[in-house]
C-alpha cells in the first residue's frame, strides 16, 4: 500500500511521536525493576515497560516501511533535540504515585487512540493498532486500580497522588495536541479527529480522577505551531543513560 | 513469487516447524500455538515462504523462534527459506489447539479459556488450578514471568501457579 509523499512524510512524523512517547515512558518505568514497592509490582511494572518499548518498536517498524529508517539507529543514535516525545513521557520517574498516575493517564489515552487507529484507512497502521490494543487492555486495568488504591489508601498515598496530579494533568494538553501535519492525515482517513480524541480522553480521565475527589488543575499552555518542537530538560539526561551502551560500540553485532 | 505445484515441501516444512518449541514455554511447539500462519512453496530458487505471527508484540522470544524456525526448515531440506513476520490478523489465544492447552496444563500453566472474542469475560472467568484441579483460584498479579502469563493462587492446595493470559 503506497501513500502520497506528503502523507507519507506526515505519517512518519506521527509514528515517530507515538514511538517516542512509548519508548521514553517505557524506559522510565523499566527503572523500577528491582526497586518497586512490592515484588508483584516489580514484575508488573517490568512487564508494562517491556510492552511499551515493544510498542515503540512496532511504530518504528511502520515508519521503516515508509522511509527505510532503522529503528535501532533512531532509538540509540538520535539526539534529544530530534526526539518527538511528549512532555508527560519525559518527566523523571518520580515516586510510585506519579508512576502509576502517569501510566494511568497514558493507558487511558492509548485506549482511545488505538480504538481509532484500528479503523485507519492505512491498513498496516490499523493492523498494528489492533494488535497493540489487545495488549494494552492489561495495562489500563492495572494502572486504574492503582490510582484508586492510592487515592483511598493512606494520607500519605493521597498526598503523593495530589502532587502527581498537579504535575501530570496539565501536561495532558501537549500529549493530545495535534502535530502540524496531522490535519492532512485526518483528512485522508489515516488518523482520527484530534479534537474528538482529546474530548474522549479528557472526559474519561477527568471523570475517573474527579470520582476519587481530585480537583484538576488547568491544562498547561501548548506552544503555537508545532506543540512538540521543544523537549523538556529531562530528556537529554535520560537518553545519556538509555543510549550509552549502544554508543559505546556503535558497530557491535550483538549486545 | 508464484506458488509452485507442491512437491511435498510444504508438508515437510509443517513437520519441521512442529519441532520448534516456544523457548518460554518448552512444552508446546509453534504450530500448535497457532503462530504459523502460512506455508507456501516458492520458486526460483525453490523453497518455502513461512509467515509467523508473534504472541505479544514485545515478546523477547520472537528472534529465537524466528532463528530456530529457519534452522529447522533448512535442516529439513526445503530449499530457500523466507520467514515473514505477519501482524494481521493479530494472534489470539483462541488460535492455540486443544492439544496445546492440555500440554500447558500438564506443564503446570493454566491454559487460557476459549473466548471467541470476548476477552474481557475470559480474563474474569474462573480458572482451574493446574495442580489439583480445584476451581477456586485467585489472581495474585495480572503480570507474570513473561508477557503472556499472570500469577494466581489456589484456594484449595495453596499453590501459586501461572495462567496463560486470554488474548
Amino acid at each position: 500500500m503506497t501513500l502520497a509523499p506528503e502523507l507519507s512524510a506526515a505519517l512518519v512524523e506521527r509514528l515517530t511521536a507515538f514511538a517516542d512517547d512509548e519508548l521514553v515512558l517505557g524506559h522510565h518505568q523499566a527503572g523500577w525493576t528491582g526497586h518497586a514497592p512490592l515484588l508483584e509490582e516489580d514484575i508488573a511494572i517490568a512487564n508494562v515497560a517491556q510492552d511499551e518499548i515493544g510498542h515503540a518498536v512496532a511504530w518504528l517498524e511502520l515508519r521503516a516501511a515508509l522511509d527505510g529508517s532503522d529503528p535501532d539507529r533512531l532509538v540509540f543514535f538520535r539526539a534529544a533535540s530530534d526526539y518527538r516525545s511528549a512532555w508527560l513521557s519525559e518527566q523523571p520517574r518520580g515516586d510510585w504515585a506519579f508512576t502509576m498516575l502517569r501510566q494511568y493517564l497514558f493507558d487511558a489515552y492509548e485506549a482511545e487512540l488505538l480504538a481509532r487507529l484500528s479503523a485507519s484507512s492505512y491498513r498496516p497502521l490499523a493492523d498494528t493498532a489492533a494488535k497493540v490494543a489487545r495488549e494494552e487492555l492489561f495495562h489500563l486495568r492495572h494502572s486504574r486500580l492503582w490510582v484508586e488504591r492510592l487515592a483511598h489508601g493512606t494520607d500519605e498515598s493521597r498526598d503523593r497522588l495530589v502532587s502527581a496530579v498537579a504535575v501530570a494533568w496539565p501536561l495532558m494538553a501537549q500529549l493530545l495536541a495535534p502535530l502540524p501535519q496531522d490535519a492532512a492525515l485526518e483528512a485522508a482517513g489515516i488518523t482520527y479527529s484530534s479534537r474528538d480524541l482529546e474530548e474522549s480522553v479528557v472526559a474519561a480521565t477527568s471523570a475517573e480522577l474527579v470520582r476519587h475527589g481530585f480537583a484538576l488543575p488547568p491544562f498547561a499552555p501548548v506552544p503555537a505551531g508545532d506543540p512538540r518542537a521543544l523537549r523538556t530538560e529531562h530528556l537529554a539526561p535520560t537518553l545519556l543513560v538509555m543510549q550509552s551502551v549502544a554508543r559505546s560500540d556503535a558497530d557491535a553485532q550483538a549486545w | 513469487m508464484a506458488p509452485l505445484p507442491d512437491d511435498g515441501r510444504t508438508a515437510l516444512a509443517w513437520e519441521a516447524l512442529s519441532t520448534v518449541l516456544d523457548p518460554e514455554l518448552p512444552a508446546v511447539n509453534i504450530v500448535e500455538l497457532g503462530l504459523v500462519r502460512e506455508v507456501t512453496a516458492t520458486s526460483a530458487p525453490d523453497g518455502v515462504l513461512v509467515a509467523i505471527t508473534p504472541t505479544f508484540s514485545a515478546c523477547p522470544a520472537w528472534h529465537v523462534i524466528e532463528r530456530n524456525a529457519v534452522a529447522a526448515l533448512q535442516a529439513a531440506g526445503v530449499g530457500r527459506v523466507v520467514v515473514e513476520k505477519r501482524i494481521a490478523p493479530a494472534w489470539s489465544s483462541d488460535d492455540m489447539t486443544e492439544g496445546a492447552r492440555a500440554k500447558l496444563e500438564r506443564f503446570g500453566i493454566a491454559p487460557p479459556a476459549v473466548h471467541g472474542g470476548l476477552v474481557q469475560l475470559a480474563i474474569e472467568a474462573p480458572v482451574r488450578c493446574p495442580r489439583c484441579g480445584h476451581p477456586d483460584t485467585r489472581l495474585r498479579n495480572a503480570f507474570g514471568s513473561t508477557l503472556c502469563r499472570e500469577i494466581r493462587t489456589c484456594a484449595a492446595c495453596h499453590e501459586t501457579f501461572e495462567r496463560f493470559k486470554p488474548l
